[in-house]
């Protein structure tokens, strides 16, 4: 049996593909942001934080790192609301990423913050800073610069990851080629023509991740 | 209505977990005897062929494994054979573990340093004579904690396949639920289940990273 590569369906299909495009950068974007927030939080729990915080986020660190992502989400989207707790799809999603990135930003972050020496902390207390400013200043941006790579590598492993998104009908670039295969039958075209999107904006995203590191540790050769 | 005991749940995920042993077995193996084939090639001093397989690498770490799974499934229906979804994603799972235990292994190879290759060379050894007297046993050390480690990254992969139709704990999930109106018991179910599974091999990745840098160290 011949088959026959058909991309006719390409051009009428374009603008679903650009908004499923659009709601995964949205999702990278927010979740990408506030993923790392949370991931330095952590990070700084579980390197310096009081004792009885140490515990429940080094459970949560090794509950999200080893556990399916998609489980994480159908527990979101279709456990919590057996509880009370109802929200939309792409809350859902939204908050299945930063949940995600934020244990294993956590683990990046604090190998960083683990590699300081312990002299640049009592160096940052003797010149009068307090413990806030020194762990700002002396301990989490040198370790961010750092980390950022790995850290970098990650937020892009979670943007790949979000194709998952799609099973909670969140109506990502995955859902856009499931939509298409399911209207024009071009099964493998569709995904062929996703996955060559997915890996532009894994280039576009690492990219982006450069930049921002360049903006936030400006005066720094880059480690 | 048929009332369902936490047992009958518990019990039938753990059934379907039988399946995702087996599968991130498969994928695991499959993708190690592929990935060390890769790995000579890809450390080969043949620069197409390095730069081949450094293609295949980027290839499959900058694309979602969905989307592999996908595009293996529908690209081997269209030889015209009904894929079943095992077959599907079992490939796709190996091809994917290949790519990224390539990659792991190479900076291994890497790490140990180049007077070993000059010292080897330099007796006459042939270059699969330096690789398995001289270079694997040495880069294996080093290899054993991030490997460990990859294959918590296989288990969790094997849920994926759940969505291509494989019925394993994923998709037992998915049917238990449809059955029993009890999503949260459920996927709190799965999760732990996973995490049982998953959590040893984390764990002894650590250890044995602790482990093998002490004896490094000592040296």
């Amino acid at each position: 049996m011949k088959y026959h590569l058909d991309f006719s369906w390409l051009p009428q299909y374009a603008p679903d593909i650009l908004k499923g495009v659009m709601i995964t950068l949205e999702l990278i974007a927010v979740g990408g942001v506030l993923g790392i927030l949370l991931g330095i939080f952590c990070a700084w729990a579980r390197a310096l934080g009081p004792r009885w915080l140490k515990a429940p986020v080094g459970l949560y660190v090794e509950l999200i790192r080893n556990t399916p992502f998609l489980i994480q989400l159908f527990f979101i989207f279709f456990g919590l609301p057996s509880i009370g707790v109802q929200m939309g799809e792409l809350t859902a999603a939204n908050l299945a990423m930063v949940i995600n990135l934020g244990a294993y930003g956590c683990e990046i972050i604090r190998a960083g913050i683990q590699a300081t020496p312990k002299g640049q902390f009592e160096a940052g207390r003797s010149l009068a800073m307090s413990p806030v400013e020194t762990f700002r200043h002396v301990v989490l941006v040198p370790s961010l610069q750092r980390i950022w790579p790995a850290l970098s590598s990650q937020v892009v492993i979670v943007m790949l990851g979000s194709s998952v998104v799609s099973q909670i009908a969140t109506q990502d670039l995955t859902f856009a080629a499931n939509f298409i295969q399911s209207r024009t039958f071009r099964a493998f075209e569709a995904y062929i023509v996703s996955t060559v999107i997915y890996l532009v904006l894994a280039v576009i995203v690492r990219q982006v991740m450069t930049l921002v590191g360049r903006a936030l540790f400006p005066r720094r050769t880059a480690a | 209505m048929i009332e369902f005991t936490t047992w009958d749940i518990l019990r039938n995920l753990l059934l379907a977990a039988r399946w995702t042993v087996l599968l991130s077995l498969v994928s695991f193996i499959g993708g190690g005897l592929l990935g060390l084939a890769l790995l000579f090639a890809r450390i080969s001093p043949r620069r197409w062929l390095s730069k081949a397989i450094g293609y295949y690498i980027e290839l499959f770490q900058g694309t979602p494994l969905l989307m592999q799974m996908f595009l293996a499934f529908f690209g081997l229906g269209l030889f015209g054979v009904d894929v079943p979804a095992w077959l599907a994603a079992g490939m796709a799972l190996i091809l994917w573990s290949a790519a990224f235990l390539t990659e792991i292994w190479r900076g291994c190879v890497e790490s140990i340093a180049r007077g070993q290759w000059e010292a080897s060379a330099s007796l006459g050894m042939g270059r699969l004579q330096q690789m398995r007297y001289v270079i694997l046993p040495q880069a294996l050390k080093i290899a054993i904690p991030p490997t460990v480690g990859f294959s918590v990254q296989v288990v969790k992969g094997t849920a994926l396949t759940s969505i291509i139709g494989f019925v394993e704990l994923s998709k037992a999930g998915t049917v238990v639920t449809n059955a029993t109106f009890q999503p949260f018991t459920v996927y709190g179910f799965v999760a732990l289940i996973y995490f049982a599974l998953c959590w040893p091999l984390s764990k002894s990745s650590q250890i044995l990273e602790r482990k093998l840098n002490v004896a490094h160290r000592n040296h």
